[in-house]
């Protein structure tokens, strides 16, 4: 195949762009710009939820409620969960990884829709900032991030009503950029390049997009309506007006349920890419990564009602959502041991890469075992709504997403900055979070199981040695960060140069200069149908050659 | 001839098998069992707690012993083997989560059967007289019909209603008409609750019991159990529900049926005796 890929000869980009660090500020239509800012907005948020997490700790260190009043204590873990999963979480493994990484995998110079990428990342910050500034109004939402009718009808409205739109424009903006993944994975390969010799966080987020564009709707359309029970006094979910609210807790779980998977499918692609190049192996059974993919999108969208156990479901719906969601573990599972198996065998290097990811994947065992105790009818009876729950999703969207997110910080780092990190600093930084994670979370197992309920400022004086424990836990996990901003600080201000490929990857992010120039390559996209060829000496020197090769066509 | 490192994975496999099962039956997580439901959960907590273990321990146990075994030595620059897949220790994993799952689910489903989930909700002994017979009662668990106990075969359930709202559960017996805020029962009788609730969405929890129910506004659900130890037990709100959520808590009395009875006595209107 000899198809020439040239660049575009006008640059309609650069008249809108400007240079230096004012372009993370600017309308950039570069989809490597676009990612960072879709990254660094998100840590902005993520250290804004972290704090109010801290809030949450204190005011759980003793039984009674007496550090935040009742209703900002709500209104604090309302903020806390919507900023932690709207605009830490999916922002990041999506919009951050998917934009920067995905035209390079498939060998495009941007997105599909340059311009409907900039517009998702920017609905980002005003959403966030009014969801934010709600609470120096009247007061935040404080019906959590369910919003639960009544509840959420019968709260004060303005905060509720503001976290409906700001809910809404950041379902947009998801929906935006999922449309964007698809077109671009489907549509903009490059030329030779087959579905199947894709790096696997093309799959991952072709699954995901597929979730986000058949799931978010019906959040938006729910929320519409809940806001309409809200300002107009309809009566969808209010019973008062002969509505129904086990309807809304449907329609909100068939997103929301959906949405889990939307934050940690992208993780796994992710971690997909990381473990070979530091174990210098290829991605073990390929094949059976992407069927359990796809596998997760289907059963992911047909689960939901596990979330609604004890709502009054009848028995048949019971048994079924409790079946197909322990399903869900055999793809997961499949997962798991193909990364074991990426491990196994290979020269690995104990860097602050793969530790992140590996503490990804023991954390990730233990929330999908809770996960498949909890879709057990009989078993979710008893901790449905307590801090069992708390524990099983941290160790999901903590433990699993957020340890991804680090550890792919410290793998792309160097191609973002061409800088390299500070290893034993971020193996610092690993060890402080792994213990501070576990030391938070695992007591809350306990909790739950012997009757602390989730959602609670106050609570049985029993309890309280061992929140302390996890409030600890929590503190370590809030210093952990402070490592990491110094290493990224220093690194930023003085750091090594790392060259064009530190890790010497095969992914064709890495066959470009780092950081890469505006429209990915200097010459023809490289063709890479081995993105894990490791092992294979002949193919690697082909590919530094091709890289050599495009330099010199310059 | 099994060489050696079949031997030794062998043997660690049953070591784990049997500190899982050992840790499943002698650590105890849960609070005390006070009523029918209690034990049967217990026991399907200790098979999902050993599986949970072996399989944890297992897992991060692979994860940490590749890590230190397969680390890179100094100096090597080398790949590792350019392995890409296998496709019978590929069907190998799919087949074991597989089979773990599909032995819990129908464990569970026994467990579940046991405990009444599959009776059929709002049956005759669940008094109807005083809903609307239009409305359909959704289910909590089970029939108080399950009761396994020969004791209560024949026992008709005493009927309690519940209702709910911001920040207490008060309870109604229609029978002798009493209204309180704590549930008062005999032990080893089957009870069964009917519950609404006046405003947003609560949920009865009795972690004793291994039992909770969503107290929903506009429906109502119902929820059966048999108390089987005296003592006083929380009654604990489980769905967020506002400001003094943290707050909304009750107790269930649970007497002997002497007690009962005269608890029952002492506030019943028993407008006959006053003639
Ligand atoms: C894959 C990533 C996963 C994520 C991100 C995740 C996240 C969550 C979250 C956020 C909740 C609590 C929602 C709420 O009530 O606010 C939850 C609950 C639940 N999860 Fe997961 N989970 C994951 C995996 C699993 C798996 C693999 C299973 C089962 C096989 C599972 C089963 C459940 C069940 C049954 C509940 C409901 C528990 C209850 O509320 O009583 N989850 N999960
Ligand atoms: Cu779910
Ligand atoms: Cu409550």
């Amino acid at each position: 195949m000899t198809l020439s890929f040239p660049p575009s000869e006008k640059k309609p980009l650069e008249g809108l762009q400007p240079k230096g660090w004012l372009r993370y500020l600017s309308f950039s239509l570069d989809h490597k710009v676009i990612g960072l800012q879709y990254l660094i907005c998100g840590f902005i948020f993520y250290l804004i939820g972290g704090a109010l997490a801290g809030a949450i700790r204190i005011e759980l260190t003793s039984p009674l409620s007496d550090f935040l009043e009742r209703d900002v204590y709500n209104q604090v873990l309302t903020l806390h969960g919507t900023i932690m999963i709207f605009l830490w979480i999916v922002p990041v493994v999506n919009g951050a990884f998917g934009n920067y990484l995905i035209p390079f995998y498939v060998g495009a110079r941007d997105m599909a829709f340059p311009r409907l990428n900039a517009v998702a990342f920017w609905l980002i910050p005003p959403a966030g900032l009014m969801l934010i500034t709600s609470y120096f109004i009247n007061g935040a939402a404080q019906s959590g991030w369910t919003a639960y009718p009544p509840l959420s009808i019968t709260t004060p409205a303005a905060g509720q009503i503001i976290w409906i739109l700001s809910v809404l424009l950041l379902g947009g903006s998801s929906i935006f950029g999922g449309i964007n993944f698809i077109a671009t994975i489907l549509k903009l390969r490059r030329p030779g390049l087959k579905l199947m010799q894709l790096p696997m966080y093309c799959w991952a987020m072709l699954g995901t997009s597929i979730l986000v564009v058949l799931s978010t709707p019906v959040l938006a359309g729910t929320l519409i309506l809940l806001s309409f029970d809200i300002v107009a006094h309809t009566g969808f979910f209010n019973p008062e007006l002969g509505g129904n609210v086990i309807v809304y807790q449907h329609l909100f779980w068939f997103y929301s349920h959906p949405a889990v998977y939307i934050m940690v499918l992208p993780a796994f692609g992710l971690v997909s890419e990381i473990l070979p190049v530091h174990c210098r192996k290829p991605l073990f059974g390929y094949i059976t990564m992407v069927y359990s993919i796809m596998g997760i999108v289907v059963l992911g969208l047909v689960v939901w009602a596990h979330h609604m156990f004890t709502s009054g479901t009848p028995p048949w719906m019971r048994l079924f959502f409790t079946i197909a969601t322990a399903f869900i573990a055999v793809p997961t599972g499949i997962k798991f041991f193909n990364w074991v198996a990426t491990l196994w065998g290979g020269k690995i290097s104990l860097n602050s890469a793969i530790l992140f990811s590996c503490g990804f994947i023991i954390n990730f065992v233990l929330g999908g075992i809770t996960g498949v105790a909890l879709a057990q009818v009989p078993f979710d009876i008893h901790v449905h709504d307590t801090y069992f729950v708390v524990a099983h999703f941290h160790y999901i969207v903590y433990g699993g997403s957020v340890f991804v997110i680090f550890s792919s910080i410290y793998h792309w780092f160097p191609k973002f900055t061409g800088k390299l990190l500070n290893e034993n600093l971020g193996r610092f930084h690993f060890l402080i979070t792994f213990i501070g994670f576990n030391l938070c979370f695992a007591p809350q197992h306990w909790l739950g199981l012997n009757g602390m309920p989730r959602r609670v400022a106050e609570y049985d004086p029993q309890f309280t040695f061992v929140n302390q424990l996890s409030s600890i836990g929590a503190l370590l996990m809030a210093l952990s960060t402070l490592p990491f901003l110094w290493n990224v600080l220093q690194s930023l201000l003085k750091g090594p140069k790392s060259g064009d490929n530190p890790w010497k990857a095969l992914t064709p992010e890495w066959l470009t200069s780092s950081p890469p120039p505006v429209e990915n390559w200097l010459g023809e996209a490289p063709l890479v149908t081995e993105p894990y060829g490791y092992g294979k000496k002949k193919k690697i020197v082909l590919a530094i050659k091709s890289e050599k090769e495009d330099k010199e066509n310059i | 001839m099994l060489s050696p490192i079949t031997i030794i994975s062998f043997l660690v496999s049953i070591c784990l098998i049997i500190g899982g099962i050992w840790v499943g039956n002698n650590v105890n997580l849960l609070p005390a069992v006070a009523s029918t439901n209690a034990p049967i959960y217990d026991e399907l907590f200790k098979v999902l707690f050993a599986i949970g273990t072996i399989l944890f321990i297992g897992m991060s146990g692979l994860v940490i012993f590749s890590l230190i075994k397969f680390r890179r030595k100094p100096g090597d620059v080398d790949d590792g083997e350019s392995i890409e897949g296998n496709l019978s220790l590929e069907i190998l994993w799919t087949a074991i989560p597989a089979i773990v799952v599909l032995f819990v689910g129908l464990y569970s489903y026994d467990i579940y059967d046991r405990m009444g989930g599959m009776e059929s909700l709002g049956s005759h002994n669940n008094h109807s007289h005083h809903i609307n017979e239009e409305r359909r009662i959704w289910g909590g668990i089970g029939s108080s019909n399950s009761i396994e106990s020969p004791l209560n075969a024949s026992s008709t359930p005493l009927t309690v209603d519940l209702s709910a709202m911001q920040f207490a559960f008060i309870f109604h017996y229609p029978e002798g008409d009493i209204i309180s805020g704590e549930l008062h029962v005999p032990v080893d009788k089957p009870i069964a609750l009917t519950m609404e609730s006046k405003d947003v969405i609560h949920a009865f929890w009795v972690p004793e019991f291994r039992l909770k129910q969503d107290v929903i506004p506009g429906q109502p659900t119902i929820l059966n159990f048999t108390p089987t130890k005296v003592g006083r037990f929380p009654i604990i709100c489980a769905e967020l529900c506002g400001p003094y959520h943290g707050g909304m808590r009750a107790t269930v009395v649970v007497e002997k049926e002497e007690d009962y009875q005269q608890w029952y006595k002492q506030n019943a209107k028993q407008v006959d005796l006053e003639v």
